[in-house]
């Protein structure tokens, strides 16, 4: 075996039953490793898989299939020298500052006085002196997750695992801890040597990470990766900065039409009936739409500026455009959006032109809704029970995945008018439609 | 920064004698006291207590008040402890969850009084001749009153602990049982307090029934107030009567200010919700012991007991993961295995049950125990639309006040804790005098005491509706039945259907109370299940108390899944703001 990794993942694949039996294929094939002193970035959308990775290395779930070691030893549970620091915070609410950071000692079984000088250190290099006795409740988000750190570097691990540690706070405060701990982490004040940072945010990666792993969903692979050999600190306005996120930018809307045009000879990402479909609502895609038919992009963007125009992130911002695509309101690809005939139709248009329009996309190119559409007109009543669908849908999907697919396209159909929906009832009928 | 920082723990030191140390010193000897008094009997014979009967002399009713206290507070000890155990096993075990969880649902719909009969017996034999025997029957009783909403909202705590909490915490390496005090119990703190509350004003209605008791010719009269109160009713004592309501409303008082007040304030901080700017309760009795030596007395002492059983009870490095794989198949035959040794047992309790009824008990008594059941049935669903009728406005009105909610609500409180019999002199002496029907009269005395959750939930209700939504409905002008069709009514529904479940099982428990009524000599009785098995256990006819009971929780049972269950569930999904 090499030495030198902190971690070393090998060839895992996780599944997950589904209820109605069969499983779900949520990551395949993973490799990589994590060297000593490196910031290693797992960048993707939801559903990927990257969060499940997380938990993996984390020891708090167990693979299918391959190995996961840490220094050697293969990771079967917890693991003392791995701490990990939450999207939520998952701090104890009944546990003031001071007593969060303290239990992950306790568990240890160190002395009393180990514990409080410790800890106490951990605060103070955290910068949360003063806040000792305060209860998570009375903190700001920021300050939350700072104790989330503290909590995570008291018991000295020597890897770090960050769950999208950012992503829940505002972004002025998401920059301020971003900053501090980048600092800590340059001026070698950290205990830790090597950290796994899971986001899905291409600039946070950019700016903090020097490897960023790229993947795919469904299953989540490993798609791409990517260096940042950029000398910290690092600045967003920064030409070769600005490169790396375009970069990474075209490497994730190039992929699913790359992919699907190998699976299938249709031009847009494959959508049959059994494909999990976003939940985008409609003014959102009227929103984007507008904003790419306007000025300055009269119909052509760029999508990292959208991005930071919109302040959308990648998870937000991509579900909108790629609905958009399967609508065939628009073209993705090389980190741009077009929009096509249609599209620009859609954004001149009047609201009963523009349900008109989007009615006629919707049962044209969206399968799960032409299906419904169908059984609804053969049907003598007129009327479908939910569960119908649902039980179809499962055969593809977890239930929450059709659950979430159904919801989208009760939306859609409803502001298309092209059938209703009745949730008391939970049914689907044509008692509206035009 | 110069001087090292102090560790938190260390309290403003200074003076040693303050207000609140004097306080809290009289206190606890008052307790030890209280303690050494009320439990001073428990080791006489059953003849010595006969020589000392229990007499309405109203100086009497302090030791009397002390000692029902006691057993009250032993009773919520043992459902703490049944708590603990039984919901964390059924929570913890997936094995054990298929059996407890039913059961437990099964006991929670069981007429407890009817028990009292049954379980007499065991006891007493446990002590023979012993007055340790009836009290513990006494206890039990007020035990079976008290445990099973506690365990479980404590079950239902366990399942729901925030995925994210317990990843951190098996993330930190937290052994099983610190995960369990420190992540567990605490998450489980504040529904299991407000369950404990809501149990002790049950316990009340089981304490009068509980400590005189009476099976076919065993007679016991254990000194306390529910004995006083049977007493007094006996002899027609009015004065006496009125004497045991003011005691037990000082005793309720005593229990609200000095233990549930500051377990409330306390358990605050175990809110899970993490929003700031709710006034917090608010406790004197907390925050005497907060800031008197006995408070940092007791921490320090738990402080200990938490780290040396952290420490030293359990092996200090976390388990390394399991290996699954190979395992199975063995799981596999081992969840078979038992689930077929529990449908042997159940077999053989249904087995043995039918043997035991149907030896002295034909078809007839089967019907008429059904009969007699639907009678109780008709009483139960009127008397709820007709406290909700009064009730549901009520609570609305006092919910939108505000400010209005914390007057009401300890009365309320008090209210249900007020158990029917002390309200038999004045029903019995109205239908007799006024040549009523008892079939419909002596109803009202079912829901006394239940009705009151259906107060309590509307005004929660009420006090929950977004003032937007009250502010819409100003705005739009909504007034008269369409504002309560409109707004009120849908806001407090789910609220609503929450109390009349809570109600409904009650009054169905209360009936072997409230279906048969006596005043001294006089002695008033409606047809219904409840008077059936009141009968039967005075008869000491334990064919037909196992029979009333066994019909009484189908009953039960069959409402809640068919009618209460769905209307819940349709309520949740409807109505539910947020």
């Amino acid at each position: 075996m090499e030495t030198g990794s902190l971690l070393d993942v090998r060839s895992i694949r996780k599944i997950f039953p589904k209820p109605g039996g069969g499983e779900l294929l949520v990551l395949d094939d993973i490799n990589l490793r994590v060297e000593e002193g490196e910031i290693l970035g797992l960048l993707g959308r939801t559903g990927s898989g990257k969060s499940t990775l997380l938990r993996l290395i984390a020891g708090l779930s167990q693979p299918a299939a391959g190995s996961i070691s840490y220094l050697g030893q293969t990771v079967t549970g917890p693991a003392p020298g791995i701490a990990m620091v939450f999207q939520s915070f998952a701090l104890f609410p009944w546990l003031n500052v001071l007593e969060n950071v303290e239990l992950g000692l306790e568990a240890l079984g160190l002395p009393p006085h180990e514990i409080r000088r410790r800890s106490l250190a951990a605060i103070d290099l955290i910068g949360l002196d003063g806040f000792e006795s305060a209860y998570p409740r009375e903190l700001s988000g920021g300050m939350r997750q700072r104790v989330g750190f503290a909590r995570a570097l008291v018991v000295h691990p020597n890897i770090l695992l960050m769950d999208e540690p950012f992503s829940a706070l505002d972004v002025l405060t998401a920059e301020t801890l971003r900053t501090d701990f980048l600092d800590l982490w340059s001026e070698g004040q950290l205990p830790i040597k090597g950290v796994v940072l899971v986001t899905h945010n291409i600039e946070e990666a950019v700016l903090m990470c020097d490897r960023i792993l790229i993947f795919s969903t469904s299953p989540g692979r490993i798609m791409s990766e990517i260096k940042v050999s950029l000398l910290q600190p690092r600045h967003r306005l920064d030409p070769r900065f600005r490169e790396l996120v375009e970069q990474i930018y075209v490497a994730m809307t190039t992929q699913p039409s790359a992919q699907a045009r190998s699976l299938r000879s249709e031009h847009f990402p494959g959508r049959g009936i059994g494909s999990v479909l976003p939940q985008v609502s409609t003014n959102r895609l009227s929103g984007l739409v507008e904003t790419v038919a306007g000025a300055p992009y009269s119909g052509k963007a760029d999508l990292p500026v959208i991005a930071s125009i919109l302040q959308k992130e990648v998870d937000d911002l991509f579900p909108i455009a790629e609905t958009l695509q399967m609508l065939r309101f628009a073209d993705i690809g090389g980190g741009d959006i077009r929009l096509t005939e249609a599209g620009t139709a859609f954004a001149d248009a009047e609201i009963d032109e523009r349900k008109r329009l989007f009615r006629r996309h919707l049962l044209g190119y969206v399968p799960l809704a032409q299906h419904i559409r169908r059984v609804l007109d053969e049907r003598a009543s007129h009327t479908a029970p939910k569960s119908r669908f649902l039980d179809e849908l499962e055969d593809y999907m977890t239930p929450e995945a059709a659950e979430q697919t159904l919801r989208a396209v009760i939306e859609w159909g409803r502001y298309a008018e092209a059938f209703a929906y009745d949730d008391e009832m939970a049914t689907f009928n044509l008692e509206n439609p035009a | 920064m110069p001087q090292p920082v102090p560790p938190i723990s260390v309290r403003k030191g200074g003076r040693i004698l303050t207000f609140w140390n004097i306080v809290a010193v009289l206190l606890v000897l008052g307790v030890l006291v209280f303690l050494a008094e009320a439990s001073r009997g428990v080791g006489q014979t059953l003849a010595e207590l006969r020589m000392t009967p229990v007499s309405l002399d109203p100086a009497n009713l302090p030791e009397y008040a002390a000692r029902t206290s006691l057993r009250m507070l032993a009773a919520m000890l043992l459902s703490l402890l049944f708590t603990f155990t039984y919901a964390t096993w059924a929570a913890k075990s997936r094995r054990a969850e298929v059996l407890l969880i039913p059961l437990l649902d099964i006991l929670q719909s069981v007429p407890i009084l009817g028990f009292l009969s049954i379980t007499v017996v065991f006891f007493m034999s446990l002590a023979p001749g012993k007055v340790l025997g009836a009290e513990l029957a006494a206890i039990f009783a007020i035990f079976t009153s008290q445990a099973w909403n506690m365990a479980f909202s404590f079950y239902q705590s366990l399942r729901t602990v925030p995925d994210e909490l317990v990843e951190a915490s098996r993330c930190f390496g937290l052994s099983g049982w610190m995960r369990f005090w420190r992540l567990e119990v605490p998450f489980a703190m504040p529904p299991l307090i407000w369950n404990m509350m809501m149990s002790m004003s049950g316990g009340w209605f089981f304490v009068v029934a509980s400590e005189a008791i009476s099976v076919g010719d065993t007679t016991v009269a254990l000194p306390g107030i529910g004995s006083y109160i049977a007493l007094a009713i006996q002899q027609r004592n009015l004065a006496a009567i009125g004497w045991a309501i003011g005691a037990m409303l000082l005793v309720i008082l005593i229990y609200d200010q000095l233990l549930f007040r500051p377990l409330v304030a306390w358990a605050d901080r175990f809110r899970f919700e993490q929003e700031a700017g709710v006034t917090p309760p608010h406790s004197w009795a907390l925050t005497m012991l907060r800031r008197s030596w006995l408070g940092t007395l007791l921490e320090g002492l738990f402080g200990v007991a938490s780290r040396w059983s952290l420490y030293w009870v359990v092996p200090r490095h976390n388990n390394p993961g399991r290996a699954r794989g190979g395992q199975d198949r063995v799981a596999r035959w081992l969840d078979h295995a038992w689930y077929a040794a529990a449908i042997a047992l159940t077999a053989l309790a249904f087995w043995k049950t039918a043997a035991f009824v149907s030896a002295g008990v034909s078809v007839s008594d089967v019907k008429e125990a059904i009969q007699l059941g639907l009678a109780t049935m008709v009483r139960v669903f009127v008397l709820i639309a007709v406290a909700s009728a009064i009730w549901v406005p009520v609570g609305v009105w006092i919910g939108l006040q505000p400010g209005m909610a914390s007057i009401a609500q300890p009365i309320a409180q008090f209210l249900a804790a007020f158990p029917a019999n002390l309200l038999f002199p004045i029903v019995v002496s109205g239908i007799v005098a006024l040549k009523l029907n008892p079939n419909v009269w002596l109803s009202p005395l079912m829901i006394l005491g239940t009705q009151w959750y259906i107060l309590f939930n509307v005004v929660a209700g009420a006090s929950t509706v977004p003032s937007e939504l009250r502010d819409v409905g100003t705005n739009l002008g909504v007034r008269g039945w369409a504002w309560w069709r409109k707004i009120a009514l849908p806001a407090i529904f789910p609220f609503y259907v929450t109390g009349a479940i809570t109600a409904s099982g009650g009054s169905w428990n209360a009936s072997i109370v409230a279906e048969v009524a006596s005043w001294g000599d006089t002695h008033l009785e409606a047809k219904g299940l409840g008077a059936y098995i009141a009968q039967a256990t005075e008869a000491g006819d334990y064919h037909r108390i196992v029979l009333g009971i066994a019909v009484m929780s189908a009953f039960v049972i069959i409402i809640n899944r068919a009618f209460w269950r769905p209307l819940y569930s349709y309520a949740e999904r409807k109505f539910r703001l947020s």
